[in-house]
């Protein structure tokens, strides 16, 4: 993995700089809002945090008082009730129901208890200890109630962890390689055009140095041309030719057969 | 960005155990036991003649099956197995230690505080440095 953002391969038109900028805005408004989620999403955590901290301990404490009714229905109605106990299990009577809750856009698991169906109560009729039992049942159902508080608790802890790790995961990639790959995509889109635009300027300066010179060497021929027409005309006046002038004094130079002399 | 886990909801969940033979016989008594027509029982008494295989098998089970919402182990049978515990990562079925009657709660062990040991200062109960 390169350790240097690279830019995306593109075309660096004007239209893509619109497209390639909208992108950005649209990356920047993201990171913004994952940000946020994650916040919310911290918060709720810490507070579940803490309240599954306190409920474990009073769960040692709720635990320990329903070992010792259970101890004290054991003293009082004999070792044997264990098996009666056991026997005496066909479908459970305290079941859960699970739904989930959203919670800061996460869909958190949520936990209830209920009775489904009675409970049997064949063994308070015990010779000895009904009672006792009674009690034992009561304090065992409430620490179930508790157990099943910390259990929605603890998955929801659990789920809010991943949810968390999954949000910074996208912050993190937002900030430190779709927004510099784009932003570095905008830069060099930008120097192309740029350079684009320099070359044609250059081009346009060029191309009117050509017409002017051009345009110059077409003035300063017609100009000779105009001042060799007006010496010829002047000539013409005068009664000859400039071109007879020039024959005669060059015959002139020549023997003349006629002249004697 | 669908969601990889679902949440499993159900209207009916049982409360597995795994735990020792007092703990079971007083949930037990709190009706917390099912017995199915194949003599299926969703809990697990463990006691000294329990080999780690048995608690391996039976964790394995309770935790893939449909019908189970929440298991509750006792910590000393979870520090047999730790490291299925501590690797266990699905929400549901949910996995509590629970204390039992020779073994007070120790927070320190458990796996799931265990993960977020840092978060806390080194005062409080679940770093276990009281």
């Amino acid at each position: 993995m390169s350790g240097q953002t690279q830019r995306l391969n593109v075309v660096p038109t004007v239209t893509m700089l619109g497209v390639v900028k909208a992108r950005l805005v649209g990356a920047t408004r993201g990171h913004a809002l994952l940000k946020k989620k994650s916040d919310a999403l911290t918060v709720q955590f810490r507070q579940i945090l803490k309240k599954i901290v306190s409920t474990k301990e009073s769960m040692g404490e709720i635990m320990k008082n329903s070992s010792f009714a259970l101890t004290e229905a054991k003293y009082v109605a004999g070792e044997n009730i264990k098996h009666s106990i056991r026997e005496n299990v066909h479908s459970a009577s305290l079941k859960v129901r699970s739904h989930t809750e959203n919670i800061a856009g996460v869909k958190l698991p949520k936990f209830d208890y209920f009775i489904d169906g009675e409970t049997k109560n064949d063994l308070t009729g015990l010779a000895r200890g009904g009672q006792q039992i009674q009690a034992c049942r009561a304090a065992y159902v409430k620490s179930i109630e508790l157990l099943v508080e910390l259990a929605t608790l603890q998955t929801s802890f659990l789920t809010l962890d991943d949810a968390i790790k999954t949000t910074n995961r996208r912050v993190n990639a937002l900030e430190s390689v779709v927004k510099p790959r784009l932003e570095n995509t905008i830069s060099y889109i930008k120097g192309e055009l740029d350079e684009l635009e320099r070359e044609d300027f250059f081009r346009l300066k060029k191309i009117q140095g050509y017409k002017k010179r051009e345009l110059e060497r077409q003035r300063l021929s017609a100009q000779a041309y105009a001042e060799e027409k007006v010496a010829v005309d002047l000539s013409l006046k005068k009664g000859l030719s400039l071109g007879t002038a020039h024959n005669m004094l060059s015959q002139a130079t020549q023997k003349d057969e006629d002249i004697i002399f | 960005m669908a969601n990889r886990v679902q949440i499993r909801t159900s209207s009916s969940a049982l409360i597995a155990m795994i735990a020792d033979e007092d703990t079971i016989t007083g949930f037990l008594l709190a009706g917390v036991g099912n017995v199915d027509l194949r003599r299926k029982t969703n809990y697990l008494i463990v006691d000294s003649k329990t080999t780690v295989k048995q608690i391996e098998d039976a964790f394995k089970e309770f935790t893939t099956r449909e019908d189970i919402g929440i298991v509750l182990i006792s910590q000393y049978v979870a520090n047999m197995i730790r490291f299925l515990v501590d690797s266990y990562n699905k929400p549901i079925p949910a996995i509590l230690e629970i204390p039992s009657k020779d073994h007070p709660y120790d927070p320190a062990h458990d796996s799931v505080l265990s993960r977020v040991k840092y978060l806390f200062s080194t005062e409080s109960v679940a770093s276990g440095r009281r």
